[in-house]
């Protein structure tokens, strides 16, 4: 089959590569029909996470086809539409039982699980095509993969349902949704959102379906403003105004009830061979840089809630844990439950009320998967979501 | 529970999680643990019946589908096995076991006979969780730093990294019972390697 494959910092192909197959009794096998690249996946492409290999397959956002069902799993059938998550999960593990399908104790082979274990104290849950930190696991930018737990991951898409409407049930819009619920929102209450990125816009709206009053977005870029604005937020660019007094004058003095940190740690910090040294030796980790996350605490009103489905993996400096402190704020993290929110996400865009077709803003044939890493790269304000289509015609 | 026998500071940690761990303190506890030896200690909550993991791992024919070093496991009688287990340069080596303390649904011990080429023993304790979650499963492992070529090519495999073999050990027997696999990215991951 033909697949899009890492091979070093802003390297990546289209490869013919062996076609997955069944392994374990629970597995399926996904013809994919739809597959984005996440912004999270630029961090693979900067080769900002550590323990990624040649010939890795990435993706982590798909949707397709069963193929092929293994003789363990007697809920999937072949021929059924279906989203899976970016989450591997067992299902049956006390994490999975409180539905804290992120934290999944069985998902992560033996092997690779000591580098979390090491890094973090207690092993990570498997994930697909992000690298062997999370299992190793190949990805969806191909043309199959193979599921694991597919009796407990993948929803089934109702019939008449484009795949657009769908795909970020993957990812991205439950994160985003995760972000908002982490939120607490109480109605009336002002939230703040650091980064216009896909998982920026999707808590935005996600805190408005949940009851916030008022959203302000934080950006730099214009056209994202735009959509946050046409979400119905109020929009701020750092570029041009001090954003803590800027929260401040339109709070009322207060400032704003919850702050979501949808910028993650930026490109450098997290370098791979300094992590692959300290994996091996002992926890001595490089800083992320955490600019935005600073700011965030900084400006939540006092016993606010800071909620941050921005990606961070290492340690960072000059943490303002005395503003985190004194203003007694709360905050909540995590990689996301995907398989908890999945139901009723899929529930609110059949009924009209999300949607999330308007991030897309290229759609793309798998052979042209390296332009759209290049392009989602080098031109964010206009790049906001790349969608591959394996099985779209090839253009010459 | 012995780290105040040690060095005389109250402690309710496991022997295994001592900085400086003393294995000999272990003598009453079904292993034949003398000072000097290496110590492994691990534990994990499995979301399974006691009677069922009990009964998994008695069977010690089953050992080799969690514990990837060990190749083969023939049980003989009631009492002893002859365990096959890898050791460096493709080779393998073998010695005899036998049951030291069996009580179901609650504990197996087990001891190499004399003579093996890596004396080593081991307990492996069910307990309810008393958070009920489960079965905490506890195993405790004591090999010797023992003589030989071969012998300290063995104890150089299992010394380099025995907690690393024995945690991913028991992730994969808990990956077993919990979800009747154990979790792989291969083979085939899909990918040509460079």
């Amino acid at each position: 089959m033909r697949a899009l494959t890492w091979h070093g910092k802003h390297d990546v192909r289209v490869d013919t590569v062996p076609d997955p197959k069944i392994v374990n009794p629970r597995d399926a096998i996904i013809k994919i029909t739809s597959t984005a690249i996440c912004g999270s996946d630029l961090h693979l492409y900067d080769h900002t996470i550590p323990t990624m290999k040649a010939g890795d397959v990435l993706g982590h956002e798909f949707m397709g086809e069963v193929m092929e069902v293994g003789p363990g799993n007697s809920k999937l059938k072949v021929g059924q539409r279906v989203v899976v998550p970016f989450v591997i999960a067992c299902g049956q593990c006390f994490f999975c039982e409180q539905q804290q399908f992120a934290a999944c104790d069985n998902s992560n082979p033996a092997e690779t699980a000591d580098m979390s274990e090491l890094l973090y104290g207690y092993p990570m849950t498997g994930a697909f095509g992000y690298s062997h930190l999370t299992g190793g696991y190949a990805g969806g930018q191909a043309e199959y993969v193979r599921v694991p737990f597919s009796d407990v991951g993948p929803i089934v898409v109702p019939e008449g349902i484009d795949d657009d409407k769908v795909l970020f049930l993957s990812d991205i819009l439950p994160t985003g949704w995760m972000a908002a619920k982490n939120c607490e929102i109480q109605p009336h209450e002002v939230v703040a959102v650091w980064g216009c990125g896909p998982v920026g816009l999707f808590a935005i709206q996600s805190a408005f379906v949940l009851g916030a009053e008022r959203v302000i977005a934080v950006d730099h870029h214009s056209h994202r403003l735009e959509l946050a604005r046409s979400l119905g937020a109020e929009v701020i660019n750092f570029e041009a105004t001090n954003v803590r007094e800027a929260l401040v004058e339109m709070t009322g003095g207060i400032g704003p009830d919850a702050c979501i940190d949808a910028v993650g740690m930026e490109s450098h910090g997290f370098t791979a061979d300094s992590v692959m040294d300290k994996v091996k030796a002992a926890v001595k980790l490089v800083t992320d840089q955490t600019h935005g996350l600073r700011q965030v605490i900084v400006a939540c009103r006092k016993g606010g809630r800071i909620s941050i489905p921005g990606v961070y993996g290492g340690v960072t400096d000059k943490f303002p844990i005395g503003a985190l402190m004194e203003k007694g704020l709360s905050v909540k993290s995590g990689q996301t439950h995907v398989q908890k929110y999945m139901p009723e996400l899929l529930q609110l865009i059949v009924e009209g009320k999300l949607d999330t077709t308007f991030l897309i803003s290229h759609r793309l044939s798998l052979e042209e998967a390296p332009q759209g890493y290049k392009m989602f790269k080098e031109r964010q304000n206009e790049v906001t979501k790349v969608v591959l289509k394996p099985q779209m015609p090839v253009r010459h | 529970m012995n780290e105040s026998a040690a060095n005389g500071t109250p402690s309710d940690a496991p022997m295994s999680a001592a900085k400086k761990p003393h294995p000999e303190l272990l003598e009453g506890e079904m292993l034949d643990a003398r000072k000097g030896d290496v110590l492994v200690g691990r534990s994990v909550t499995i979301n399974r019946p006691r009677r069922e993991l009990y009964e998994f791992w008695r069977n010690f024919a089953n050992l080799p589908r969690f514990m990837h070093n060990i190749r083969r496991v023939v049980v003989e009688d009631d009492t002893r096995s002859h365990w096959t287990v890898a050791a460096p340069a493709g080779k393998t080596v073998e010695w005899d076991s036998r049951l030291t303390m069996d009580e179901p649904g609650h504990l197996i011990a087990w001891s190499s006979e004399e003579g093996a080429s890596l004396r080593n023993s081991g307990r492996v304790e069910f307990r309810d969780s008393p958070e009920g979650r489960g079965t905490v499963v506890t195993v405790t492992l004591v090999y010797d730093a023992p003589g030989g070529a071969l012998g300290q090519a063995i104890a150089k495999l299992f010394h380099r990294e025995p907690k690393i073999q024995a945690r991913q050990d028991l992730r994969r027997f808990k990956q077993l019972m919990e979800t009747g696999e154990v979790s792989t990215a291969a083979p085939p991951d899909a990918a040509p390697r460079a």
